[in-house]
């Protein structure tokens, strides 16, 4: 009996290994209950997934038969794994066309993109420094290492401490893109982390530090910087004033149909919108007055 | 006796009716193949693990234009650049510089521990100390690295200039990670030794350290090492624990307490946010690559010190 039991164990693993090798979830098998079912799995952007993973626990429960899956694993792995066809929704912090460009330039061209929310991130740094607000210019200074000395923007007299994200991070893109205007360099002794746990808690200990965090993760142990004289908060960049902000996207490959298109759906529905997005530090993508297209022009609504 | 008599009984209750295989030759055949196809899976996994990271690891040099001279040498790295730089020399030297320095750290703590444990209180050592040291090493690398965070960073960042971070926080603490390692292989060396060496060193009136220093870690000597290469391929593996304490500023560091990367560090920080098939991503995997054949090195070192035991 054991010996039987031990042959089998080794068999389910072979063959599971096995299994790992072709991946066809199909998400239309057939209709039952609500009409809808499948099973349905996103990967992708960590800074989107709890989101997903709380509506997708609301949508099972209304769609028995509906099974999601939301996996973490970063914005490039999701929008991989998407235009891969192994998973059905790639969540991302950037546009596709900002990750697949050159030769992946095609792999972009068929995806389709669905802003389900907005996020916002804002300069933050140690609350010894003396500032409280930086204009543009002073950022790029900063972040380029022109500016060394907080005394240099105004502040006390404290050696500048950069804590920034990985190069690859949408987080840093973002910030680049919209605050800084230009890319920024990886200085020697700067911290590059990319958990924004982590920054938070490096930025609140070190003196004279400064990094960059997404609203949700603003609290009491660090200072939030205004940008050019605009608090970075949900009502100013609804309005547009504050201009610091990206959307989050869940891309699918081609139009999504049958239980696909019910979840993109509900993603953007007012019960998700005006609770969960909104609980989870997320700005709601429909109470934006303005739009932005890739190539990161506004225009109001 | 007792064997061949069960052994023909157990032939004779199989044989009359059919002509199939007796059961003990059954047995052995279905044993036999169960281990051989644990054997062959484990292979192919191994091999198809280093086809595949060898694969996705070479791209840049074979397709993408990237010379593996200005990739090893190189002291640049902004991949995401319009002219990407790859120059993962820094990583390398951080890598190196965190392990050897833990090991300088975590060598000779390990090795006196294991000489406490084994000759001066050989009951409490293996009753309490042990298992005690035994329990480090199951503690999760996160929770290292979490530590690393909350005491030794602020402890550097008040006592040393810097912030805190950098090589050094790195090295203690991939030390304490490594500890249990180096400790765990000592002593076993130490407890193999045959008891007749040191009896005979007591024996022509030898003290207890002159035992010890020249006779009983001479002769142990290719063993401690072995563990202590051990704990620096542990060290040099580890990624979450010290990328969350060394800074990961892609450049040699000009101090111990400035901000550093490593291989691992790097790739667990970028892994995730690039695409597949992007130069970036191959870079990473290259990386990926570089690591496994240092891993593949100091496995070879270990064998070369193991038959230097055997010639002992």
């Amino acid at each position: 009996m054991k010996k039987s039991l031990l042959v089998l164990t080794t068999l389910a693993l072979g063959i599971s290994l096995a299994a790992c090798g072709k991946n066809d979830n199909s998400n239309n098998a057939g209709a039952s209950g609500s009409g809808l079912s499948g099973s349905i799995i996103a990967a992708g952007s960590t800074a989107l997934q709890p989101l997903v993973d709380a509506a997708s626990k609301k949508f099972m429960e209304t769609n028995g038969s509906v099974s999601i899956t939301v996996n973490g694993g970063g914005s490039g792995a999701g929008l991989s794994q998407v235009a891969e066809g192994t998973v059905q929704i790639g969540n991302s912090d950037v546009f596709a066309e900002e990750k697949l460009k050159d030769a992946d330039a095609d792999k972009a061209k068929a995806l389709v993109d669905h802003q389900v929310a907005v996020v916002s991130i804002a300069a933050v740094s140690n609350k010894d420094v003396g500032v409280d607000n930086l204009t543009k210019a002073q950022l790029v200074d900063i972040f380029t290492g022109k500016v060394k000395n907080w005394k240099d923007v105004g502040g006390k007299d404290e050696k500048v401490v950069l804590v920034n994200r990985p190069a690859s991070s949408g987080t840093r893109a973002t910030f680049e893109k919209y605050a800084l205007g230009a890319k920024s360099e990886d200085l020697p002794d700067s911290i590059t982390e990319d958990a924004s746990g982590t920054v938070r808690k490096l930025v609140s200990e070190t003196p004279g530090a400064i990094g960059y965090l997404a609203l949700s993760y603003l609290d009491d142990s660090i200072q939030a910087l205004k940008y050019e004289g605009v608090e970075a908060t949900t009502d100013n960049v609804a309005a547009g004033t504050y201009p610091v902000w990206a959307y989050e996207h869940m891309y699918t490959k081609g139009e999504p149909d049958g239980a696909l298109k019910a979840f993109l759906e509900y993603m953007v529905s007012d019960e998700i919108q005006q609770k969960e997005v909104k609980d989870l530090g997320y700005i709601p993508v429909n109470d934006m007055k303005v739009t932005r297209d890739v190539q990161g022009n506004v225009s109001n609504k | 006796m007792n064997m061949t008599e069960t052994r023909l009984q157990a032939d004779s209750i199989s044989m009359p009716g059919d002509r199939r295989l007796p059961k003990h030759r059954l047995e052995e055949l279905r044993g036999k193949s169960y281990v051989l196809l644990c054997v062959l899976l484990l292979i192919v996994i191994i091999f198809s693990i280093v086809y595949f990271i060898a694969s996705r690891g070479l791209t840049p040099f074979l397709s993408q234009g990237v010379r593996i001279g200005d990739m090893l040498g190189g002291l640049k790295w902004s991949p995401e650049a319009d002219t990407p730089l790859l120059g993962a020399l820094p990583f390398l030297f951080g890598s190196f510089a965190t392990s050897l320095l833990a090991a300088v750290i975590a060598a000779p703590l390990g090795i006196c521990a294991a000489l406490f444990m084994t000759e001066m209180m050989p009951k409490v050592g293996k009753n309490i100390l042990q298992p005690a040291i035994e329990l480090l090493a199951g503690v999760p690398s996160v929770v290292y690295g979490f530590v690393g965070l909350s005491v030794v960073v602020p402890f550097l960042r008040n006592n040393f200039p810097g912030q805190g971070v950098g090589v050094l926080a790195g090295a203690i603490v991939l030390s304490v990670m490594i500890l249990p390692t180096i400790t765990t292989i000592a002593t076993d060396a130490l407890r193999t030794l045959p008891a007749g060496l040191k009896e005979g060193s007591y024996a022509l009136g030898a003290t207890r350290w002159q035992t010890l220093s020249r006779l009983v870690i001479p002769t142990a000597l290719p063993s401690l090492m072995t563990g202590v290469v051990l704990g620096i391929a542990r060290a040099f593996g580890e990624a979450l624990a010290v990328q969350m304490v060394i800074g990961n500023a892609p450049h040699i560091p000009h101090s111990l307490f400035q901000s550093a990367s490593t291989l691992t560090s790097i790739i667990t920080l970028s892994m995730g946010n690039t695409t597949s098939g992007s130069l970036h991503n191959n870079a990473l995997w290259s990386l990926a690559l570089i690591l496994l054949l240092m891993t593949f090195l100091f496995v070879f070192i270990v064998r070369l010190l193991e038959g230097r035991v055997k010639r002992v």
